[in-house]
């Protein structure tokens, strides 16, 4: 079992003492796909940042990989490469162009220089469609692009879990239709990942775009996870927030008003 | 909350306000990253900064006392931390990390020549000019070599040299680095598994150390030759063998010894001290003005601190 919780309490990044949600119970299966909904400082981030080790849990028992984990020091580094994290807001080296973001890990990690990184990334940067963008720094790119970059990043060690913060926030239709379409794909296992299914968890603060029958979800509500099935359990569950999430917020806005 | 009955209390204990309603004072930011850099969150030091104004001289001195301590503690652990990194990792993911301190390198020494040769000329003639007419007028020439040597050798060049390098490039180090941990971009190098302080902080700290010590080395040979320039100028009664022989019999091997220490020194903890600024603790892009401050004048202070105990292995040696 590639992630689980028992009765874990995460704390907020900012004020690690400060309990934004409790008694998570939470087992994610190899190759499964979870999306997790909730509306903005619900603690979404946080328990992704938990999930990847970089926050401790304050509390309860987290298990990776069957092994219990806090965070991932540097005897842990294994581990902390087996998963790839997507930044809300891609969190790009604003000094190293896109090409060399991408494959900073891989140049890191396995000691190549920077052309044999560049060739070694060629593929994934053809496969997420930023390889005419490869010299461009971050600044002078678009959020729509700066987002596919962190998520090439992220690909590039070849991880067995994807953990995405809110990745189709502040997206264009476009770029989140192929957003979904290639996390189908990785979900499926993609070339890049020698056809591996690739695990994913993703947090959102809108399930339309989520929509799909492989798919998991839950939903924190009032400092709790409370998981919610599939989409089907989804469209027919009873909760407000739920409702709340399936409902596009100019569309209650003109409901309102009619 | 005007109506707030504040108290000076621990983090985490329970407040009131005027209402009645409790709330928790908390400290502002801590680290997200959890590696090393962990071990400088001081909640102490935020409860010192937010505490209430002092009432007396005496509390707000001791508070300022306690604040300078747990920086320097801070400062020494970071430093310590990076002395292990380097020794530890000195090849690991050496393509990447030596072509970065190979230009570092560059950036705080070869492109700070220029600047350094107008500034060491400028010493030559302001310094050792003067000195030497004034010597020249008393007839005092058997003491011009111990003069330069003490004046140019020994602490101008050396405190010069580390105040120019930390305007040039400490200042940049700190911009650089806090606007990469207040952009998540230190985050992302802990997610990638990147250790934030072998890839960001030992290519600017060797940087700076060979960086500063290369400069003080090519500034006090250029003003001892200006300065000798400045003599011939107004036709003093000193040939050159004179003057450089003067210079030899004053230097002895203590110097080159402690020369050398000095400057790295001086270039070591600018490095760290900006590093330290920039990275080990949580920023927000409004902060990092305000810290490049507080990093600037900190290393002025450590330079102080360095050259006075220099100052006294001198006066041992």
């Amino acid at each position: 079992m590639p992630i689980e919780m028992r009765g874990v309490a995460v704390g907020a990044g900012e004020e690690p003492d400060f309990i934004v949600l409790n008694d998570v119970n939470w087992s994610v299966a190899a190759g499964e796909f979870w999306v997790i909904g909730a509306p903005h400082h619900s603690g979404k981030s946080d328990l992704l940042m938990t999930t990847a080790g970089l926050m401790p849990p304050v509390g309860g028992s987290y298990k990776f990989y069957g092994k219990k984990t806090r965070i991932f020091d540097e005897s842990r580094l294994a581990d902390r490469l087996r998963m790839g994290i997507v930044f809300e807001q891609s969190q790009l080296f604003h000094y190293l162009t896109v090409g060399e973001s991408i494959a900073l890990p891989l140049q890191y990690h396995q000691n190549l220089k920077e052309d044999e990184a560049m060739a070694a990334i060629d593929d994934l940067l053809h496969a997420t469609d930023l390889k005419p963008l490869a010299d461009a720094l971050p600044s002078n790119l678009p959020q729509n692009w700066q987002k596919r970059a962190g998520l090439a990043r992220a690909l590039a060690l070849r991880p067995d879990i994807l953990l995405a913060d809110n990745p189709l926030g502040a997206l264009d239709s476009r770029h989140s239709r192929w957003w979904r379409r290639f996390l189908d794909e990785l979900s499926r296992g993609h070339k890049w990942l020698n056809e591996k299914p690739l695990t994913i968890v993703a947090t959102t603060d809108d399930f339309r775009p989520w929509r799909g029958s492989r798919l998991k979800f839950a939903l924190l509500k009032e400092k709790n996870f409370v998981p919610l099935g599939s989409w089907n359990d989804l469209l027919s569950s009873d909760e407000p927030l739920v409702k709340e999430l399936l409902t596009a917020p100019v569309l209650a806005v003109e409901e309102e008003e009619s | 909350m005007p109506n707030a009955e504040w108290k000076w209390k621990r983090p985490n204990e329970k407040f009131f306000d005027g209402a009645g309603e409790p709330f928790y004072f908390t400290p502002s930011r801590t680290l997200i990253v959890r590696g090393k850099l962990a071990s400088f969150f001081r909640s102490e030091k935020q409860w010192l900064r937010r505490a209430p104004l002092p009432r007396t001289y005496t509390d707000y001195l001791g508070r300022k006392l306690f604040t300078v301590l747990l920086t320097a503690q801070g400062i020494g652990a970071f430093a310590l931390i990076t002395l292990a990194v380097i020794v530890r990792k000195f090849n690991v993911a050496s393509a990447v990390i030596h072509p970065m301190t190979r230009r570092e390198i560059v950036r705080a020494g070869v492109r700070l020549l220029p600047m350094y040769l107008f500034v060491a000329v400028a010493l030559g003639f302001l310094a050792i000019g003067q000195t030497v007419a004034v010597a020249a007028r008393l007839g005092a020439f058997d003491y011009i070599g111990t003069v330069m040597v003490t004046v140019i050798v020994r602490e101008l060049g050396p405190l010069v040299s580390a105040v120019l390098a930390l305007a040039r490039v400490g200042t940049a180090n700190v911009i650089e680095l806090g606007t990469g941990r207040a952009l998540g971009s230190v985050e992302a190098l802990e997610a990638a598994g990147i250790d934030p302080i072998h890839y960001l902080v030992v290519p600017k700290v060797i940087g700076m150390t060979l960086g500063v010590f290369s400069l003080t080395v090519y500034l006090i040979i250029t003003a001892l030759a200006s300065g000798y320039l400045f003599v011939f100028l107004q036709n003093a009664p000193l040939t050159p063998t004179k003057y450089f022989a003067e210079l030899a019999i004053s230097l002895g091997w203590q110097d080159f010894v402690l020369l050398a220490v000095k400057s790295c020194a001086f270039g070591f903890f600018i490095g760290i001290v900006t590093c330290y600024h920039g990275l080990a603790q949580p920023l927000r892009l409004e902060d990092v003005s305000r810290v490049t401050v507080r990093a600037t004048t900190e290393c002025i202070f450590v330079c102080v601190l360095i050259d006075a105990l220099f100052f006294v292995l001198y006066l041992r040696a």
